[in-house]
This record gives C-alpha cells, structure tokens and sequence, in this order.
C-alpha cells in the first residue's frame, strides 16, 4: 500500500540512530546524560518496541527520530536523510491525551490535513473517513471531555493515521488505559498498522505488550540509555491480543526477555534511591 | 444474581424509588433556591431599613452619610430633570464610551503583548523586569499626567483606563501561553503545523480561559481609570457627576452616581460572561451537587 513494500527501495533502512549521545543541560548548570553511544536501526514496515526502566529515556529516543530534539552527539536519519527539522512523514501518540479540547472529534482528526493545507472540505472528508474507521462515528461532534479513555485513545489514533505516516511513534500509548480497554486498543493499532505498514517504534514499560506487537524487542539499559540486547519475535501475524499471550511460545519469549530487563530495573531503582 | 425474576423485580423497584427520590429531589432543590432568593431580599431592605431607620431617628447624619429615600429621590430627579452637567443619559454615555473604548484598546493590546512575550523566552526575559516595575506603580497616579497632556477631554480618560486595563490583561494572556500543554504543541507541530498556526489554533484557545478570567476584572478596572480620570478634570461623565456632588456636599448625589456606576458593570459583567460561554462551549459543565 505505500511505498515501503515497493521492491528496490527497501534498501536504506526507515530510521537509523547512530553513536547518538544526549545531554541534557540541568537547571543547576549540570550536564545530564540521557542516553550514551546508542544504536539503533528500524526497517521499513517493521514494528519495533522499545522497553526498559522507568526514566531512562525511552522517550528522549522518539523525541529524536521526530527532530523536535537534537543529538548531542552522532547522527539520527529518516529514511536515509539526516533529521533537521519534524520530518512530515512521522505520526506521533503520546502518553498524555494531547487532543484539542476546543475542537470536536471530526475537528481534531482533520487538524492534521488542515496544517499541512490540504481544502478544508477535502480534510473534513478525510477525518469523517477515519472516524468511521476506528468505530467512532456516532460522536464525530463532540468534544474530548466528553468521551472516555479509550475513544479519546481512538481520536489520537485516527488524527495521526489521517497524515498517512511513513513512521509511526508511540510513547508508552495506552499506559492510561484499564487493562481491558487496552487489549482493544492494541488489536486496533495492529488493524490500522496492518493496513499502512508504516515503520513503528513503540515505547512502553509494559514487557508482555512488547512481545505481543513487536516484530522486535529492543531492551535498553537505566539511565544513561544504551541498547541491552534485541530479540526477534518469531510469532505469526495477524496476532489476537486477548489470545498471544497464553500461548507456549509467547510465555517462553517474554521470560527470556524479563531476564534481561529486570536487571536494568533494579540498577534503575537503586539509582533513584540514591539520588532520592 | 440467583435467577432473572427477582433481578427483573428488584430493578422494576428501583426504578420506582428512583423516579420518586428524582421528585424529593427537586422540591428539595426547588425550596433551596426560594430560601436564597428570600433571605436575599430580606436582607437588601433589611440593610436599606436600617439605614433609613438610623437617620431618620438621627443616630447617623443624612447630611454626611446620605439616606436610601434621598438616593432613590436623587436618581430620579436625574434622570427626569437631568444634572447640572446636562441629562444624566449623556453622562452615562460618556463615562461607557470612555470605559469601553479603554477595556477593548487595553485588553487588545495586553493580549498581543501577552501572547507575543509568552511565545518569545528571550523578549520575556529582556522585558520581565520593567513589566513588574510598571506594575507595581500606584497606575492611577498616571491620570494626572494624561490630564495635562491630553486635556481635560476624553482621551486622558480613555488612556487612562487603557493603562489600568492592560497590565491585567497582559499578565493573564502571558501566563495562560506559558502554561499551554508541552504535548498538545508537539501534537500539533508534528501533525505539520506552521509557528503561525501553532499560535493561532493552539496557544491562543489554550490561553483563552486565563484571557476572558482577566476581562471578567479588567472592565471594572477600566470603569474606574474613566471615572478617576473625570474625577481628576473633565467637562461630562459620572465622575464629574461624583466631584461636583462632593463638591456640594451631596452625599446622597454621591451614592446615587455609585449605584448608577454599579449598574453600568453589572450590565457589562453579564454581556462579558455571555460572550465566554459562546467561546469555551467545549468546557465540561460542572456536575450539579444535590444541594446540603
């Protein structure tokens, strides 16, 4: 469906983070390492989840790859350019609900479109489309407090799926979310992402949501980020979130990988105690 | 939970004593709001009595603290007979064009002031620090020198009431850009909006309720840089109404032009709070507690 399937231009990888170090000037005058000499490639079309411990910047990592932050040092391509500014072709759902609340649903979808100067009509045409798509055509005029978690979920999902990203962010998505609800939402995500084959990186603290999207699992160490190790995962698609994970296969995968993480957890935990 | 028909039975049940607690309800809140508005108007005459009682019997001089008859008397003189300074209508009207004039180039001008050093880290460090210089200066003081140099007419009013207005409203419009949600502006920019756009489609409705919080307070600041300025040197308007009173010793003229003045900002306080419900439609209304 969109060019990333096309034979021949597969060959420089979606995303490339190469020998990248962050550093983050703190209010005391004090340099702050994020992240050290950290690598990291996603191909085209591949669903990559990034976890590791809380506050080791999983989220400093996305930051980059849309250019709203710069490396410190080393270099950050999309799609086989260096990234000086927000690169068009990236979509990004945040943690936090960052919906417009003055702007109605159909409002809010058509943002997207409406930036980037596509005729209003066209891109309220467009956002009615995406509504439709993720199930929430009934309340296309009403505004975010009006909704629940998930609806409003569904919002953020359809105004950047709307822009028809080549890359697709995900800081910890459906963090907020009763479990319940979040199973749903995974299946949706997959159903739209099936549907693009956009490269995604998904950022999440939730090791089994890891195992159960991810064509890949990437672990980083605590802070400053490094990557720990990388695990393929070899489960068939399409996958059905409520189902994966009491498979034999998924449950081995995500013990091998829990190994490695619950290290990085606890020299987490034990430098916030010190520092606390 | 053993079988349906209970379950059924005891729904049915509580539909009923639903329906009926809905009643109790509403009579409960139906006698609420006529005691409220009772004991309101209890105790507006019961204050207004009491003053007319206290100098009638002469524990308080009329003559200094005036006395609700001679008000109400005092009003309506005016407003068949006209003032000195001519029909009080045209006073009144003075003294709004003043203030209006003053409250929409102030709170204009505050706004774009407010948002352009919000959106701009390096003008608002520069600026910061004689902002709070100007704004700890007693602004009304400022009356005087607008009365020299713009004349006894209705500029010196109306520059006066843009002064009081603005520093509210620049304070407001900057702190209501500054507390514009992180994530909600990266939402935007990467979805593809320009700085331009971001401005326009996120900052400012973002800052929207903290801006109409300050126009609530700026047009009573407004309504008295206009009467002070008049106060200070004018030919027309409630102010000088209000000087050439005291002048007389008029206390009930005095009162009489308060309460017209009190009237003016009520009318303006309801056009203002009708006008942000049309804007912050999107806002949740706050749930109604069962009144206790």
């Amino acid at each position: 469906m969109s060019a990333a399937l096309v034979p021949g231009r597969n060959d420089t990888p979606a995303i490339e983070i190469t020998s990248v170090t962050r550093r983050f000037l703190t209010p005391e005058g004090k340099f702050n390492t994020a992240m050290r000499d950290f690598s990291l490639t996603v191909d085209r079309g591949e669903f990559v989840c990034v976890v590791g411990p809380t506050g080791c910047g999983k989220s400093t990592t996305l930051n980059l790859v849309t250019g709203l932050i710069r490396p410190s040092a080393g270099q950050v391509r999309v799609m086989g350019k260096s990234v000086v500014e927000i690169d068009r072709r990236v979509g990004f759902v945040f943690q936090s609900d960052a919906l417009f609340p003055w702007r109605s649903v159909l409002a809010n979808v058509a943002a997207g479109p409406c930036y980037r100067g596509v005729p209003k009509a066209e891109a309220y045409e467009r956002a009615h489309r995406w509504i439709e798509r993720v199930g929430l055509a009934a309340y296309e005029s009403l505004y975010p407090h009006q909704l629940s978690g998930g609806m409003r979920k569904r919002v953020a999902l359809a105004q950047t799926f709307i822009n028809e990203p080549e890359i697709l962010l995900l800081d910890e998505p459906f963090s907020a979310l009763d479990v319940q609800t979040r199973t749903v939402m995974q299946d949706e995500l997959l159903r739209l992402w099936s549907g693009t084959r956009a490269s995604v990186v998904f950022v999440t603290h939730d090791l089994e949501e890891a195992v159960a999207m991810a064509d890949r699992v990437v672990v980083l160490t605590a802070s400053p980020a490094t990557v720990k190790t990388v695990h393929r995962i070899d489960l068939p698609r399409p996958r059905v979130m409520s189902e994966i994970r009491y498979e034999p296969a998924f449950v081995e995968i995500a013990r091998r990988i829990w190994a490695d993480l619950r290290e990085e957890v606890q020299i987490g935990q034990r430098s916030a105690l010190a520092v606390a | 939970m053993n079988s349906p028909m209970p379950a059924v039975a005891v729904a049915g049940a509580a539909d009923f004593s639903l329906d009926a607690l809905e009643r109790q309800a509403l009579v409960a809140q139906q006698r609420r709001s006529s005691i409220v508005i009772a004991l309101r108007i209890f105790i507006f005459v019961a204050v207004l009595g009491l003053w007319e009682a206290a100098t009638s019997i002469g524990w308080v001089d009329p003559f200094f603290f005036g006395r609700p008859s001679g008000v109400a008397r005092q009003i309506y003189e005016w407003a068949t007979e006209g003032t000195s300074q001519g029909s009080l209508w045209l006073q009144m009207l003075v003294t709004l064009e003043e203030t209006v004039l003053g409250f929409l180039i102030g709170s204009a001008a505050g706004i774009v002031c407010g948002i352009a050093l919000g959106r701009n880290r390096f003008l608002a460090d520069v600026f910061s620090v004689y902002i709070k210089i100007a704004n700890s200066i007693p602004r009304v003081v400022l009356g005087s020198i607008f009365i020299i140099s713009l004349g006894l007419g209705m500029a010196s009013k109306v520059a006066l009431a843009v002064v009081m207005v603005f520093f509210v409203v620049f304070a407001n419009a900057f702190q209501g850009v500054r507390e514009a949600d992180r994530a909600m502006i990266a939402n935007a920019q990467i979805l593809g909006a320009s700085q331009w756009q971001l401005t326009t489609s996120v900052v400012i409705p973002s800052a929207m309720s903290w801006i109409l919080a300050s126009l609530h307070v700026s047009f009573g600041f407004a309504l008295v840089g206009a009467v002070v300025g008049e106060f200070l040197g004018s030919k027309q308007g409630i102010g000088l109404l209000i000087s050439t009173a005291q002048g007389a010793f008029n206390a009930n003229g005095v009162f009489a032009a308060m309460i017209i003045l009190a009237l003016m900002a009520l009318v303006a306080e309801y056009a203002i709070t009708g006008i942000e419900n049309r804007l912050v439609k999107w806002k949740p209304a706050p749930l109604n507690e069962p009144g206790t």
